[in-house]
């Protein structure tokens, strides 16, 4: 166990003391001490974000804003497609977009969000990769744009089916955003960066919000019985729920976006034959498998049994099988299903619906079946 | 009836030769939700300090030691149904399973209610 001098030497966020008062049991991550859960437990705070409100303390995450050097957004939109295979072009003023920065090889470094706020894009990277992103921004980047980082501002997520009603009580405005929409508003007198997004397959929100006001923001939101601070314990099975990736787990640099399962990310017009195709690094290698398709994708996988499976538990085709297919990138015990959940890599020729594999844990192969996702159908407001 | 415990969080009520084991209350709070209980075979023999159950919480799983040598003459099955009967009844209700002790003398090495409270303080 940890003991509490290591905590010392963790990076706070601006809720930290907050995290504290409300009973946090703080462990480190990305170099944070940030709450993993809060007196309810996981199971408990996964289930009330499914029924009402989750508060997540996201701030140890990174914020980045890009402005054209020429003062045209359109000139920042082009060169940041330099490093990620989406139309960011076309993205349009207040719209929200997911994306990932990759490498020559097609490999991703970082999976992200990229905003288009009129004279600048806003992106939101993970706190893991945020130095190397802004280092990366920096040397392709620094002859056409300003790069930001905004290392004042806190981050927080409210999600969940009430979000949308505790949220409007500091502004009725954030009512008219439909799904990764994105407005500049004033909340509890703060000008904050709201996108209706977040990454629980919930409808909800993040909100970019000057770290000296996040802490009362915070308790103003908390003091809205169907809202409760949530940790990070949930939001990692709340995100696995809904099939989403998780940075260093279930893709890295050494597999692409189409291996991961993200191609839909990936506009037709930065494809071949698209308008503007290719021309971001790795492109030669995610084109190529978006034509041809991959040796291994990511997939959903539902143990049969009641026992977790937990990452890095190898797959085999048969329960006697010797060698490997794929191995398990994220598993564990999904609330809202009251079963076991997991994601992992199969040859993409036994990577269809309902095939059965098996994993080995501690010594015993368990049957589970390839299945869609997400495997808690997502609520997000279209 | 005599209660031990280890320095892992394990309990043991003896009864003549019979030892029921589980996990203690502070072990189910440090844990967190627990979601799955894996239990050893009736009639396996298992060596003290030998992992022989496993308890999955919603973010890790985590080994139950064998307190002493022992042969496993019955488990709580069911764990297997209501895992959460850890969290809500760890030193009574959630018994893991009962060991037919094999040498007494081990459990000496064993702390009494007041040495495994020190040990938690």
């Amino acid at each position: 166990m940890l003991a509490r001098d290591d905590s010392a030497a963790l990076k706070r966020t601006p809720l930290h003391a907050l995290h504290l008062a409300r009973g946090g049991k703080m462990v480190p991550f990305a170099g944070y001490d940030m709450p993993v859960q809060y007196a309810p437990g996981v199971l408990k705070e996964h289930l009330h974000t499914r029924a009402g409100a989750g508060l997540f303390d996201v701030s140890h995450m990174g914020q980045i804003e890009l402005r054209a050097k020429s003062g045209k957004l359109d000139d920042a939109a082009r060169a940041l497609e330099a490093l990620v295979p989406q139309d960011i072009a076309a993205l349009a003023q207040g719209r929200q977009r997911y994306a990932q920065f990759t490498n020559e090889s097609g490999g991703i470094l970082d999976d992200l969000m990229v905003t288009n706020l009129g004279d600048r894009l806003f992106l939101v990277v993970n706190a893991a990769c945020k130095a190397e992103d802004e280092a990366h921004l920096r040397a392709h980047l620094s002859e056409t744009c300003e790069i930001t980082t905004l290392p004042a501002r806190a981050l927080l997520a409210l999600q969940g089916p009430k979000a949308e009603a505790a949220l409007a009580k500091f502004c009725a405005d954030v009512t008219r955003l439909k799904f990764m929409d994105v407005a500049e508003l004033g909340l509890n007198g703060l000008p904050c960066i709201v996108s209706r997004s977040g990454y629980t397959g919930e409808d909800g929100f993040e909100i970019s919000v000057p770290a000296d006001g996040a802490e009362a923001f915070a308790q103003a939101l908390l003091g809205n019985p169907d809202v409760l601070p949530i940790g990070l314990g949930a939001r990692d099975s709340l995100r696995l729920e809904a099939g989403l990736c998780l940075y260093g787990h279930d893709i890295d640099t050494t597999t692409t976006p189409v291996e991961g399962g993200l191609s839909w990310s990936i506009q037709k017009s930065r494809r071949s034959g698209g308008a503007r195709p290719g021309g971001f690094l790795g492109s030669d290698a995610i084109l190529a498998q978006l034509d041809g398709g991959t040796v291994h994708t990511r997939v959903g996988l539902r143990p049969e049994g009641r026992a977790p499976v937990r990452e890095g538990a190898a797959l085999y085709d048969s329960a006697d099988a010797t060698e490997a297919i794929g191995k398990v990138t994220s598993g564990g015990f999904g609330p809202s299903l009251n079963a076991p959940v997991a994601m992992g890599y199969l040859p993409t020729a036994q990577a269809a619906r309902d095939t059965l594999v098996f994993a080995e844990v501690r010594g015993q192969r368990l049957p589970l079946r390839v299945a869609s996702m997400p495997f808690v159908p997502n609520t997000y407001k279209r | 009836m005599t209660t031990l415990y280890t320095s892992d969080h394990e309990w043991l009520k003896i009864e003549g030769d019979v030892a029921t084991i589980g996990i203690t209350d502070y072990a189910q709070e440090q844990l967190g939700d627990v979601v799955f209980v894996e239990l050893p075979k009736v009639g396996r023999s298992v060596k003290k300090a030998e992992a022989a159950a496993v308890v999955e919480s919603v973010k890790a799983a985590s080994d139950v030691y064998a307190p002493i040598t022992g042969e496993v003459l019955e488990v709580n099955e069911t764990l297997g149904t209501e895992p959460g009967l850890v969290n809500s009844d760890a030193g009574g209700a959630a018994w893991f399973f009962k060991l037919k002790i094999a040498d007494k003398s081990e459990l000496d090495g064993l702390m009494d209610e007041a040495a495994y409270k020190a040990h938690t303080a």
